[in-house]
């Protein structure tokens, strides 16, 4: 699958200039709220008209100015599943999955339905109104509706927002099933580093309303480190290469700054993990540190200290190539004279880091 | 039972009928409209809302005699009317239940339309993504959801035409077996001495089938509500 998306849009206070397409797996459009994901999301399903723009699905054009090609959302055939479920109150939840067949001639019936409920976790639950569902059941009773209906493409919107943050890993199996299991392409829209490291193969990142980055995930990754968008979340991602699993210490990763211990992933050596390294379990150090628990020690350069009000400020940091930010204090900066340019040890302790 | 004289149950069937039929009728332009004015934009809507609006707030007489004028025999839809189709509304139980329609749709269309406006539209968004086009949508999801609304505003519609006494009394007069409503007989018995009686016992039969009315609609309304509700 391709999908092509140039789209200008403007609101009152806000104004969406994009370009990016998308091949195969999981595209995902990152970035905060307000940044456009939603609105872009919208003008791919035919929900949002752009005042200018163009959108081609495998070579279909959908919408186009120009050529005043505008394919109304119902003909689209690609299934949303929205933030809130928007499940059909009235309905049990087998007549909400079915919804879409009703207007899809040559499937029929409940062709392929066994399979679908069975992937979501949902088989049980279909004589259940959705009022009575939880939040994640919801939202799988929604993915499993927009899958029935036979998609071209599937578009999550911030599908995960509305439950509960301890919740949210029920589902994230579910995601991680769909995008094994299904061959349909899926554009995934979120503010959540979690759910983007685990689930993207293409990630665009937006910020107010403009592409920063777009490409393969790992490319984004390296290159971007998809910083965090909330300042208490506040880290990167490194790409490392699992080496080998040692009892008592954790499982060694290969990266280009050298050696990464984290807790045990149970992943075949070669198998590339997305490392998550939040700013402030990252500690400096000038000249080498001697004697520490800190496990993981990558030689770095400093490439610029983020002004900022209060006590610490963030450091970035350039690890063979790809950044990391550490949060420290102002008094460790002046005491330890940090600034552009200065070569300095990244400490992290090896339970600090999640891999992916 | 309550020693209703044949005139008097005369009165109340024909008022049952009238009603009835002004309701069914009127019901689907009623839901109609009501869409029209929640979800529709077009030229002309305030002039819409406005002309539904009118015999709520026109003295019903004069709304009665509106209608003598266009719906006579000899008005422009009323000679239209029988020469194409032979139906002749004045002075017919068939021109009282048009009365009584015309006077209950302001209240019907208000109950619909607040009930569609309540409907949450982002459900008839996610309908379309899922291939449903706009009447799909309207009869799977935005009706089923404003089912408890429209039952009030047919209620209303109802209770209305039961009641309907000025816009009746000028269009199709008061005739006896015909025209002759319950209302109208109620006036007609306090008219003739010695009638307070008959206007008694029509008084209770009016109340009988308003508090009827108003039960059997809390309970469908019920029903739907905890269907939408999806309990």
């Amino acid at each position: 699958m391709t999908l092509e998306v140039v789209a200008r849009h403007e609101v009152p206070g806000f104004t969406l200039d994009v370009a990016f397409s998308a091949g195969a797996g999981v595209t995902a459009l990152f970035g905060r709220s307000g940044a456009g994901k939603s609105t872009l999301a919208g003008i791919v399903a035919g929900l949002v008209r752009p005042k200018a723009g163009r959108v081609v699905l495998d070579g279909e054009v959908l919408f186009d100015t120009v050529a005043g090609i505008a394919v109304p959302a119902r003909r689209r055939r690609i299934g949303v599943v929205f933030q809130e479920g928007r499940l059909f109150p009235h309905m049990t939840v087998e007549q909400n999955l079915l919804f879409g067949r009703r207007f899809r001639s040559g499937s029929s019936g409940r062709e392929g339905m066994a399979a679908i409920t069975e992937l979501l976790g949902i088989e049980r639950l279909l004589d259940r109104r959705p009022r009575t569902l939880s939040g994640g059941e919801q939202q799988r009773v929604a993915i499993g509706r927009a899958l029935l209906m036979d998609p071209r493409a599937l578009i999550l919107d911030e599908p995960l927002a509305s439950i509960d943050v301890p919740r949210r890993a029920e589902i994230l199996p579910y995601l991680d099933r769909l995008k094994r299991e299904m061959r349909v392409p899926i554009l995934y829209v979120s503010h959540a580093i979690e759910e983007i490291a685990r689930l993207a193969d293409t990630v665009v990142v937006l910020e107010a309303g403009r592409v920063v980055a777009a490409g393969p995930a790992a490319d984004v990754i390296a290159r971007h480190g998809l910083p965090s968008l909330s300042p208490s979340e506040e880290g990167v991602f490194l790409l490392a290469t699992v080496d080998r699993t040692v009892a008592g210490q954790g499982t060694i990763l290969r990266h280009a700054a050298g050696e990464l211990t984290v807790p045990v992933v149970a992943a075949p050596p070669g198998t590339v993990l997305r490392v998550r390294i939040h700013a402030r379990d990252v500690a400096l150090a000038v000249g080498e540190p001697g004697r520490l628990s800190f496990r993981n020690r990558l030689p770095a350069t400093v490439s610029g200290i983020a002004a900022g009000d209060g006590d610490a400020v963030t450091v970035a940091l350039d690890v063979g190539g790809s950044p990391l930010l550490a949060r420290i204090t102002r008094d460790a900066v002046a005491d330890l004279d940090i600034r552009a340019g200065s070569r300095v040890i990244a400490l992290m302790k090896a339970v600090a880091v999640e891999g992916y | 039972m309550l020693g209703l004289t044949p005139a008097e149950w005369d009165a109340v069937g024909l008022s049952l009928r009238v009603a009835g039929v002004a309701t069914l009728v009127s019901l689907p332009f009623g839901i109609l409209t009501g869409l029209a004015l929640a979800r529709g934009r077009f030229w002309g809507k305030s002039a819409l809302d406005v002309v539904v609006h009118l015999p709520l707030v026109l003295p019903p007489v004069v709304t009665g005699y509106v209608l003598l004028i266009l719906f006579g025999r000899r008005g422009p839809i009323g000679s239209f009317l029988e020469e194409t189709f032979g139906i002749v509304l004045a002075f017919r139980w068939t021109g009282a239940a048009l009365a009584a329609a015309v006077m209950g749709f302001p209240l019907m269309v208000r109950a619909i339309r607040l009930a569609i406006e309540a409907v949450d539209p982002r459900l008839e968004q996610a309908a379309g993504t899922l291939g449903a086009g706009r009447m799909a949508t309207f009869l799977l999801v935005t009706l089923p959801l404003a089912l408890p609304g429209v039952i009030a505003g047919a209620v209303l519609g109802f209770a209305k035409a039961m009641g309907e006494f000025g816009a009746t009394i000028t269009f199709v007069a008061n005739i006896p077996g015909e025209t002759r409503t319950l209302p109208t007989a109620v006036y007609t018995a306090l008219q003739v001495p010695g009638g307070e009686a008959s206007a008694i016992r029509l008084t209770i039969i009016a109340i009988v089938i308003a508090v009827g009315a108003l039960v059997a609609s809390e309970i469908l309304a019920r029903r739907a509500r905890r269907r939408v509700a999806g309990l």
